[in-house]
């Protein structure tokens, strides 16, 4: 058994170093050798179609999945050697909301709180997603929208330094995106990282500082966000995948 | 590892279960059936439901404890609930043995239910016996439960898991029952503790090793 979580780490501060990650998948490669540096206050909106490897990338960084071949270092810590540390340290808000059906809105977010051995004002991170109503309300009797509000607060009792989103404008509201984009400017605000994995090629550029295009398990594309960036990045989507680029 | 995460896993488990009573109520119909037609087969004469009395009490709980360990992990396959349990810090050693406890106390608890069913239909005078009982019933649940939520995790994924599950199960908890049905028949023949101990020794010696090594094994089971 691994002892590295059983410690609780010092939490550092935000940033990314990935070298030459590459994960295969018997004999697919879903990544083939990614650089990424993103320092602490920094943000990525990565993109790519469908099998590009954004979500394997991600679950690397959350320790989900261990790399083939390549290194890194998470928030301070080696991907590879202080788990437990990262653990500590990120959050991934997933295409799965890890809720619990059968429990209510709160008993899910007392569960993450308990799990995270924080002691976190539970009503008032309620209030702040809009879901202080539902409180006592079966995970299972609450809308699709209501759900992933429901996972962003437990992103959100989790005060990352490093922010994993994948997908996370599915079932949002405008009000509910507000709130996401708000929660990545505080997570930026306080020196930790954001990487976000989306389609959705202008939402993702205007929450982010930087962009890069995933094809293939290879980062193709890589540019700072800046205004009239969304037609290059676009052009550069389109030109690697065929796609229209929405 | 924190025992704060081992409860916390175990109290959401069995929230999660006494919510959806069906799986409850059906368990605990099932275990008293198979007692009433076990009792029915072997007839009124009471030396014969003597001897027999401690084996039908185990088929019962065996029953029972593989249809309710198979759901152990299906909460967590849920909207990908396993992959955020994974994602909290900590050892994964306190995600093994949350389950263990909360599938312990969940056995535990229709098996407390049992008994009753158990002394009314095998007209046996439990009362004095019930203390010895309880102490083999804890430690044979402790051990079915120990190696039945290591292979829940690896049965979890497959696609014939319902299968696969009792197949790769019961071998390996046959030594955990022959001990828990000796335990039990000593107490309910009356025999005492001096029979009954070298089963409720080796049981516990069971416990120890299969929750030692699942412990150990669960942490390669449930990495990608």
């Amino acid at each position: 058994m691994r002892q590295d979580g059983a410690r609780s780490p010092v939490r550092r501060g935000g940033g990314i170093e990935l070298r030459g990650i590459g994960k295969n998948y018997g004999a697919t490669w879903a990544l083939r050798g990614v650089d990424l540096v993103l320092g602490p206050g920094e943000s990525l909106a990565l993109f790519g179609p469908n099998g590009a490897g954004k979500t394997t990338l991600l679950k690397i960084l959350a320790t989900l999945v261990a790399p083939t071949r390549g290194s890194g270092r998470v928030a301070g810590f080696d991907l590879r050697r202080e788990q437990g540390g990262i653990r500590e340290s990120v959050a991934l808000l997933a295409h799965g909301t890890h809720l619990y059906e059968d429990l209510t809105a709160r008993e899910n977010l007392l569960f993450g709180a308990a799990m995270r051995r924080r002691s976190v004002p539970l009503d008032a991170l309620l209030t702040r997603v809009g879901l202080a109503e539902a409180a006592a309300e079966r995970v299972r009797a609450l809308s699709s929208g209501m759900k992933r509000r429901l996972a962003l607060a437990k992103v959100m009792l989790a005060e990352p330094a490093v922010l994993l989103l994948d997908e996370p404008f599915t079932n949002l509201d405008q009000a509910a995106v507000a709130l996401l984009e708000g929660y990545v400017g505080e997570v930026l605000g306080r020196g930790g990282s954001v990487l976000m994995a989306t389609h959705d090629l202008a939402r993702g550029y205007a929450a982010c500082r930087r962009a890069a295009v995933l094809v293939n398990g290879r980062l193709i594309h890589e540019a700072p966000a800046q205004p009239g960036g969304l037609e290059a990045l676009r052009a550069a989507y389109v030109a690697a995948t065929g796609e229209g680029g929405g | 590892m924190s025992l704060g995460q081992v409860w916390a896993i175990a109290r959401k488990d069995l929230l999660t279960e006494g919510r959806s009573k069906e799986t409850l109520n059906g368990l605990f119909f099932f275990a008293a059936l198979v007692l009433l037609v076990f009792g029915f087969a072997l007839g009124p004469d009471r030396a014969r439901l003597e001897q027999a009395a401690a084996g039908v009490l185990w088929v019962g709980f065996i029953l029972t404890g593989v249809l309710g360990l198979t759901r152990a992990f299906q909460v967590e396959r849920e909207n990908e609930c396993l992959e955020g349990l994974l994602l909290y810090p900590g050892d994964r050693g306190a995600l093994y043995l949350g389950k263990l406890l909360g599938n312990v106390v969940f056995m535990l608890g229709l098996e407390a239910a049992v008994f009753p069913c158990f002394a009314f239909f095998y007209n046996m005078p439990l009362w004095g016996a019930l203390p010895g009982l309880l102490l083999t019933a804890a430690l044979g649940t402790a051990g079915f439960a120990a190696v039945g939520t290591l292979f829940a995790a690896m049965t979890m994924h497959l696609r014939a898991r319902e299968v696969m599950f009792p197949l790769l199960l019961l071998p390996f908890v046959v030594p955990v029952l022959l001990a828990a049905v000796k335990g039990t028949e000593a107490f309910l023949r009356g025999a005492g503790r001096a029979e009954a101990f070298p089963w409720l020794a080796l049981l516990a010696l069971f416990d120890l090793v299969f929750v030692t090594v699942s412990l150990f094994a669960l942490e390669w089971i449930v990495e990608e």
